[in-house]
């Protein structure tokens, strides 16, 4: 059942080092506020899931919370790479990050078998490609109806899913719409499933194509307005494009991205609303 | 009017879309070549993005493949896995425009490292929606720039299998692979370009057609349209 509390507590009660944590958004809805928790309570060693690891996930893994990196996409949509992403894989700064990588189709369906309590999920995927030789969750499987060769791979069941949303009213019931990613299937593929909103209301309103998530599948919800930013929550804020145009000069040099989390990060006391 | 080889070759690739088609949209150079052909001589294409949005009709080019503007002027927004699964998987569309790092003689592509995997020189992005893109679309056009570090064989990574890829435009030309045949051949060249040119900027022995052809320059009409596509973000600067 949801507990309604603050982000700080929220995070403190369901993200432990060691931890796999999914913090999900597929360029909308991303919960930045939520991450930068997790770097400012200092977590370690945990394994970061994710289909598109941009922005938030550079700045994890530039703050050495990440031991591991399970994933699809990492970049910076529109502008280039992830410099601290890079530096990691490439010369262990600040620390060395292990890679699972699959295709989108792959992560997507992963989620899909958590989600449904399945061990594995079939897709027509992977087939030719190298994935194949660098992760141990695909395997080739042939169906049992047709013979067609076709690609399992492995349930994800992260320890947390973090996710933004748009609403949530006082029972902890949320509602999220515009791009919805695969936010509900990483929440129901988890074990805990962390939630900030941009506000809590009264009573939700059906909206056309919202996802609404019962209370009750839900750990703990916090208000945070902006907590997408510089991701966007439809209809409350837009793509802050111009930051992240910017981040690709900043997090290109350790110290100045250092000195950039300090300020925009670790120096800021959370919202305790 | 004067033009640049990249909007040479983002106008080429555009031409390559027919009005009715389906189309699923890489992120980057095929976004902004897509939404070229909607602004032009194909008003009636669908754009695809893996964000889930079907039918988008943005009014500036998106930076992302997740901006607002993509989930608020679609048909219809719906999530990743229906994305890949319903709609990509199944056989739904036309084509896939991808882009690429590395592309090789067969038109695999590699967009996860350069260097050894587990050491890599430079690390990519990685997969991303291309994989299956490549395989599920009835054709893919692969729009890349012509250097020896992007047209390179053997790729260090095959992140994508190519057999579907019909034609890499480039900002030196046209290379397109008959069906059943393997290699891919330069079929065209943009204006100015030349063989050796192309020859030179290519990381194997070339194939080059016998009736080797010439790109139509842009016209008046496409230049203006592909330079009123600003990012949202830009035109505010």
């Amino acid at each position: 059942m949801a507990v309604l509390t603050s982000l700080a507590e929220a995070i403190t009660a369901n993200v432990g080092d060691g931890d796999m944590v999914a913090l999900e958004g597929f360029t909308h809805l991303i919960p930045f506020a939520a991450g930068h928790e997790i770097v400012r309570q200092g977590r370690q060693d945990l394994t970061l899931v994710r289909m598109t690891p941009d922005v938030l996930y550079d700045q994890l893994i530039g703050m050495g919370v990440a031991a591991r990196l399970v994933f699809s996409w990492g970049g910076n949509p529109g502008v280039g790479s992830l410099h601290r992403f890079r530096d990691a894989v490439e010369h262990g700064w600040p620390r060395p990050l292990q890679l699972e990588e699959h295709s989108h189709a792959g992560m997507a369906n992963r989620y899909v078998a958590g989600a449904s309590g399945l061990p594995f999920a079939v897709l027509r995927g992977y087939v030719g490609t190298d994935l194949v030789d660098h992760t141990a969750n695909v395997a080739p499987l042939a169906c049992p109806f047709t013979g067609e060769r076709l690609t399992a791979v492995a349930a994800l069941r992260p320890d947390v899913t973090v996710i933004h949303a748009q609403q949530a009213d006082r029972a902890g019931n949320v509602q999220l719409w515009g791009i919805c990613g695969v936010q509900k299937e990483a929440v129901l593929a988890a074990r805990r499933a962390v939630v900030t909103v941009e506000e809590v209301v009264e009573e939700l309103q059906p909206r056309p194509g919202a996802i609404v998530l019962p209370g009750w599948v839900l750990s703990a919800v916090a208000e945070v307005p902006g907590g997408a930013q510089p991701s966007y929550a439809q209809d409350y804020s837009t793509r802050d494009n111009a930051f992240y145009e910017a981040w690709d000069v900043i997090s290109r040099d350790r110290d100045t991205f250092l000195g950039w989390m300090r300020t925009h990060v670790l120096d800021l006391v959370p919202s305790t609303t | 009017m004067t033009y640049s080889t990249d909007e040479m070759m983002t106008v080429a690739a555009a031409r390559h879309l027919a009005n009715g088609e389906v189309c699923f949209v890489g992120i980057g150079l095929p976004s902004r070549a897509a939404n070229l052909a909607r602004r032009t001589h194909a008003p009636g294409l669908v754009l695809v993005y893996e964000s889930g949005t079907i039918g988008a009709k943005p009014r500036s080019l998106p930076l992302s493949i997740g901006d607002g503007e993509l989930a608020e002027t679609a048909d219809a927004v719906v999530s990743v896995p229906e994305i890949f699964n319903y709609w990509l998987q199944a056989g739904r569309m036309d084509v896939g425009f991808l882009g690429a790092a590395q592309i090789d003689r067969r038109g695999d592509i590699n967009t996860t490292v350069v260097g050894p995997y587990a050491k890599p020189t430079v690390r990519l992005p990685g997969a991303g929606g291309a994989p299956e893109i490549a395989t599920s679309c009835r054709r893919v056009i692969v729009i890349v720039r012509q250097s020896p570090r992007t047209f390179v064989d053997p790729l260090a990574f095959r992140t994508s299998v190519g057999d579907r890829v019909s034609t890499v435009i480039t900002d030196l030309g046209e290379l397109r692979r008959e069906p059943g045949s393997e290699e891919l051949v330069l079929t065209c060249l943009h204006p100015g370009a030349t063989v050796e040119m192309a020859r030179a900027a290519t990381g194997w022995t070339l194939l080059v057609a016998d009736d080797l052809g010439e790109t139509p320059p842009p016209t008046a009409v496409e230049l203006e349209a592909l330079r009123s596509l600003r990012p949202a973000a830009m035109a505010l600067h």
